[in-house]
């Protein structure tokens, strides 16, 4: 008895659904799914767990969510779709969230994003070309107290005017491009110039 | 875990709490923690520690007390000296407040350092005073993250007096007999409710607790989630042993991830202790509750779009009935309630229905938590009476209008609700006074607004949300909402004509009356509710093409001037 329960007979199966890419970060979905023993019902929770650990979720994953809990991908595209919570495009590096619930809206939130929008050249949920700098807006953060607020790279930011936010968001990406023209000289600094401060 | 042990936990704690000669209660809800709230435990807990105060002074982080605005809140309590609570708290006041309070038995008052005795709140002010804690009584005082402070403030004794004092049909009873009604906005009995479920046939049954907290400028349930997890899991056990159910969902907004985690830390410590799970308290009730993920979408607020949420699928609502009650998560019997409406149980069970019938007005019992935000003096999260006016509530409480602008409008309800003018500013707060004036009592939202507020660009606000929000499944909110919110573009562009408002009015009645579900049925009220009280607004942008509170732009002009030209 000992020797059979002692053997893994269950793991070649596991294995063989494990995904053809090799990425580790699959067993982190696969986990989930296991938890909730692949009931379908679970999509929204696997799909949080996938979006967690690839930052978006990718056509790829959507796939091999969909194969995983049986279900048709146009449903797993459906649910995805459904919730603003899932993105399927890639973020950019430096994320600002800005609320745009109604205590920050009558504190005039909406001018913030409208100087964030101007001065790098991105519509509020997308990314910026150089996949740098990601803005979005939110339904409402719940510290209204503090309003206007922003989430600028996970921390909560609060009593924001749009000169200050433009001024933290500006010294975000100067490191970054700095750190870039050091390290490949000039003609990084100018492109970078040119995409950051166009005015 | 049986009765006994629960008391003997309770009594440990308390002996533990009062070998303290004093205890510093720090405020670590989100709205503190990113004024720095968690840099100044930090020194309060250095501070101890540097002065060898360890066995004197006990530092706690807590849930929130409230004055949002004016944090990181601490509020510090001596043995014989009663309560201090300071606003404003940095490091280096947080030192100060342990060196002085260590010995504040031997220094007088004024002698207080300079810093501490400004930032000092007087404790008759009227944003305490004229507050009612029931829901909220343990937020602030205890440190969510631990059971044993909740039990120590008569945690699960109303569960266990539940389990072994009353039948379900008698909690039941005590639910009816307290008035308590929906605490998520439509004020439907909720006693009458769980009775339906308790007499509704089948062998299986579920409860959820609905913390999809959609409405912008509302975080009510998420602060109670934060504050004190136990008491809403208490009240859904409770409500399951009510309505013979075995298994509870707790839905949670997807922006609120320290709620959840909070959530189920909580869920996992009570499963341990045999508070939740099988055999609760020694008794043959089983309960398991398990935390499920919004993943941002408003209309999950909704119960039956809640439900499809929660069994994976898309958050459309479906026609009532059946209702959740007859047939709700996969086609069984499911009691749905509000998160402050479970917070509400336990109180009730412990202190009688009468107890709670005698709080409030004839129609509307109990006490309501609502968010005050926008432009007043003090904001923050506040339970009151009800029955309290709205003037109480934006005077007193509030403390007013800042910068000496007068009172505008106040928007309860959010983009379910409407704007009170201030000619109705006396108006009890009550479920059927605030639907009598175009609004509703919503969820809690309570936005204040002075003379700078455009209120057709508040309208605008609204609907511009209600549109991006609505679920595309029936065809008057899909594009009903999208066309108003243009009339209301055109209105505040400068480019709008009287027919227009004229079918705006039309539109507003259209949408309430045909769309399928809350959300679109309530998108009108915002339009609505402004339109009554501030058409002298719409009229003076279309009119005049001017907007009174100089928010909006009118570079535009309207199609006819053109052609009159």
């Amino acid at each position: 008895m000992a020797v059979t329960t002692s053997s893994p007979p269950r793991a070649r199966p596991q294995a063989a659904r494990e995904h053809p890419s090799g990425d580790p970060r699959f067993t982190l979905i696969d986990r989930t799914l296991k938890r909730f023993s692949y009931q379908q019902d679970a999509l929204i929770e696997v799909l949080h767990t996938a979006q967690e650990a690839f930052g978006f979720l990718s056509e790829d994953l959507l796939i091999y969510v969909a194969r995983q809990l049986k279900l048709p991908l146009s449903w797993v595209y459906g649910v995805a779709t459904f919730y603003h919570f899932f993105t399927l495009k890639p973020q950019g590096k430096h994320t600002c969230i800005v609320c745009m619930g109604t205590a920050c809206y009558v504190k005039r939130a909406a001018e913030i994003v409208a100087v964030l929008q101007e001065a790098f050249h991105v519509e509020p949920g997308g990314t910026t070309a150089d996949g740098l700098f990601s803005l979005s807006t939110a339904r409402c953060l719940g510290s209204c107290g503090l309003a206007p607020v922003l989430v600028l790279d996970g921390e909560v930011l609060g009593r924001e005017t749009p000169e200050s936010t433009l001024e933290r968001v500006r010294q975000l990406l100067a490191e970054h491009s700095d750190a870039a023209s050091s390290q490949s000289g000039d003609a990084v600094h100018v492109t970078n110039g040119g995409i950051h401060e166009p005015i | 875990m049986n009765r006994s042990d629960l008391e003997a936990m309770a009594q440990r704690e308390l002996q533990r709490q009062q070998a303290f000669r004093c205890r510093i209660l720090c405020c670590a809800s989100t709205p503190c923690l990113s004024s720095g709230g968690a840099a100044v435990y930090d020194a309060i807990n250095a501070a101890i520690k540097e002065g060898e105060l360890d066995a004197e002074v006990q530092a706690v982080s807590t849930g929130c007390m409230g004055p949002c605005s004016r944090g990181p809140v601490v509020t510090v309590q001596v043995k014989g000296e009663g309560e201090f609570i300071y606003e404003h708290v940095s490091p280096e006041v947080g030192r100060q407040l342990v060196a002085y309070h260590a010995r504040s038995a031997t220094t007088p008052a004024e002698e207080a350092p300079e810093p501490l005795r400004t930032r000092l709140l007087p404790g008759d002010m009227p944003f305490f005073a004229k507050q009612k804690k029931i829901v909220l009584s343990n937020s602030g005082l205890i440190d969510p993250e631990r059971l044993e402070d909740y039990v120590a403030r008569g945690g699960y004794g109303a569960l266990a007096y539940a389990l072994r004092e009353m039948t379900p049909e008698e909690v039941c009873r005590e639910i009816i007999n307290s008035g308590l009604r929906g605490r998520g906005g439509a004020g439907y009995p909720t006693g009458l409710k769980w009775d339906m479920v308790r007499k509704a046939r089948g062998d299986k049954k579920y409860v959820v607790a609905n913390g999809d907290e959609g409405d912008p400028g509302a975080y009510m349930d998420r602060t109670l989630m934060e504050s004190d997890p136990h008491r809403v899991l208490e009240g859904m056990a409770i409500a399951g042993y009510a309505v013979g159910a075995d298994q509870g969902y707790i839905y949670v907004r997807g922006e609120y991830p320290v709620a959840a985690k909070r959530l189920e830390r909580a869920i996992r410590t009570a499963e341990r202790r045999g508070l939740l799970g099988s055999r609760i308290l020694d008794s043959n009730f089983n309960f398991r509750i398990d935390v499920r993920i919004g993943a941002g979408a408003f209309v999950c607020g909704e119960e039956t779009a809640l439900m499809a949420s929660i069994m994976g699928r898309r958050g459309q609502p479906t026609p009532r009935p059946p209702y959740p009650a007859q047939s709700g998560l996969w086609g069984k019997p499911t009691l749905i309630n509000n998160v402050e409406t479970f917070g509400s149980i336990a109180p009730i069970i412990l202190n009688g229905a009468e107890w709670f019938a005698s709080i409030g007005t004839a129609k509307s019992k109990g006490t309501k938590i609502f968010a005050l935000a926008g432009k007043v003096a003090t904001t923050g999260l506040i339970e009151v009476p009800m029955g309290i006016t709205l003037r109480e509530i934006v005077y007193d409480i509030g403390g007013g209008i800042p910068n000496g602008l007068a009172f505008k409008a106040a928007q309860t309800g959010g983009p379910s609700g409407g704007c009170i003018p201030a000619q109705h500013l006396d108006t009890p707060v009550d479920y059927e006074s605030l639907k009598a004036l175009g609004s509703i009592m919503g969820s809690g939202g309570l936005i204040i607004m002075d003379e700078h507020s455009c209120m057709v660009d508040v309208a605008k606000f609204f609907m511009e949300f209600c549109m991006d929000e609505s679920c595309g499944k029936c065809v008057p909110c899909r594009v009903g909402t999208v066309q108003m919110y243009r009339l209301l573009q055109r209105i505040t562009e400068g480019s709008a004509t009287m027919q227009d408002l004229e079918t705006l009015k039309e539109l507003c009645v259209m949408v309430k009356e045909t769309s399928l579900c809350g959300l679109g049925q309530s998108a009108p009220n915002p339009v609505l509710s402004t339109i009554q009280y501030f058409l002298d607004e719409y009229e003076a942008h279309i009119r005049e093409r001017r907007c009174p509170a100089g928010v909006c732009t009118l570079d535009k002009i309207p199609v006819t001037e053109w052609v009159h030209a």
